[in-house]
């Protein structure tokens, strides 16, 4: 691969772009001894100015997996920036360093900045309430391996629409695919932004909001449960006052399909009851092992490797 | 419309009433090295009363910025006292250092040397949406 990608939106990459990563993935999972050296000498830096667990982890354990080495910080007090340094700087930085980046931050468009200056690589790994495009990837891959198809599919999104980033990166993705319906659950404060709404019926996309799980769940193929963000409110009586808008228990899903999977970024806080874990259909965890095994193909993608 | 004093330069027209002055500010005309002059609350036949700003010099005109103001606004270029071209504004699709993110999650809220940049989005209803976060651009009322 001659030409410098990044991956900052999950629309940056073409279905045929996303098939081919799930493919990957698929053979990762089938042969995982053909990739254990594939990264051999490469450095991934995980540029991790916000706290994350599952997202850094799996960046972590993806390249670790490809025989590729690890470095970076994973919050901003333990990086250059508690100094005042800009984005870019760090970035032209940290590119001395490593083949490939994988950033988060708490400003909205600060990897696009970093996509900017680098000349390798960056991986858009969450940025403030704006995109999430390798979670996404994740629930695709999930998706894929539990449904067998990314069309023909009803999807509900449940809990913070508004400043969950995973639901708007993952709306963009879907619309790609046909037949695909959404049903958005949540109160109202906490609604789809404006710009995913008119994104829907531009493409015509049959949409539609409900302010209660159980009306929406007999229709559902996939529940996308998301947590209320306590970090994303700047009044915390307003979290207070809606954090506990939606719970998924248990007896909620006897009115649902007996192939519907229930899905989650992580980390869940209250959202989802534990006895939800026993059932089936849950499908979190799940989730998080194929976020390691999409993000090792992805690794893989922008090294030009596969 | 009026040409006359100028020679080599161009004649902004159909400025609405009373914008002249900010218009002149937004295009830096007191910087320029040559005649300027704001005629205002001229009569016309399209909008009842505008704005003439004339620039007797060879000034060059970002008529991105003109347009995210005005597309109402036409250019005259003129040559040797001539209509050289008349250009009718429209709606930039980009801007770049012109209007300013106010969303506080944005990066360039904290990197003051990024300079902010916005897309169009909708021409219809002239909404633009900042390139870093996609917030879109509201006017101050």
């Amino acid at each position: 691969m001659s030409e410098l990608r990044h991956l900052i939106n999950i629309t940056d990459l073409s279905v045929e772009e996303i098939a081919h990563l799930i493919d990957v993935a698929d053979d990762i999972i089938e042969h995982p001894e053909a990739y254990q050296d594939i990264c051999a000498h490469k450095k991934l830096a995980t540029l991790f100015f916000e706290p994350s667990t599952r997202t850094r982890l799996s960046f972590t354990a993806a390249m670790m997996e490809l025989g590729g080495n690890v470095l970076g910080f994973d919050q901003a007090a333990s990086s250059s920036t508690a100094k005042g340094e800009s984005v870019s700087d760090t970035i032209i930085m940290a590119s001395c360093y490593a083949d490939i980046i994988a950033m988060r931050h708490p400003k909205e468009g600060a990897p696009f900045v970093a996509a900017k200056h680098s000349s390798v690589p960056v991986i858009n790994a969450g940025d403030g309430g704006h995109f999430h495009p390798t979670q996404t990837l994740t629930d695709l891959m999930t998706i894929h391996r539990k449904r067998g198809e990314l069309g023909n599919l009803t999807i509900g999104l449940c809990g913070d629409l508004k400043f969950g980033r995973t639901v708007h990166s993952l709306i963009e993705a879907m619309i790609r695919y046909d037949n695909v319906r959404f049903i958005m659950i949540s109160p109202e404060e906490l609604d789809l932004p404006s710009y995913n709404k008119e994104t829907l019926d531009a493409k015509g996309i049959e949409w539609k909001e409900v302010r209660s799980l159980e009306e929406a769940m007999p229709e559902l193929d996939v529940l996308y449960m998301t947590r209320v963000q306590k970090e994303r409110f700047f009044n915390e009586e307003d979290y207070i006052r809606l954090k506990d808008s939606f719970i998924l228990r248990r007896n909620m899903l006897e009115t649902a399909k007996e192939d519907m999977i229930v899905m989650h970024p992580l980390p869940r806080v209250n959202e989802i009851s534990l006895d939800v874990d026993e059932d089936p259909r849950a499908a979190y965890f799940f989730q998080a092992l194929m976020g390691k095994y999409i993000r090792m193909a992805l690794i893989l993608f922008m090294l030009g490797i596969r | 419309m009026n040409l006359d004093g100028v020679t080599n330069g161009i004649v902004l027209d159909h400025i609405q009433a009373g914008k002249g002055w900010d218009i002149y500010n937004l295009l830096g005309l007191e910087k320029v090295d040559c005649t300027v002059a704001i005629i205002q609350r001229v009569s016309s036949t399209k909008y009842g009363r505008k704005d003439i700003i004339k620039v007797d010099g060879d000034v060059d005109i970002d008529l991105d910025v003109l347009g995210y103001f005005d597309t109402n606004i036409t250019v005259n270029r003129i040559k040797d006292r001539e209509l050289l071209k008349k250009v009718h504004l429209k709606l930039p699709e980009t801007l770049t250092g012109v209007i300013q993110c106010r969303n506080p999650r944005c990066i360039t809220s904290v990197e003051q040397e990024i300079v902010h940049q916005f897309k169009l989005a909708d021409p219809e209803n002239k909404k633009y949406r900042c390139v870093y976060c996609d917030t879109v651009y509201k006017e101050k009322k």
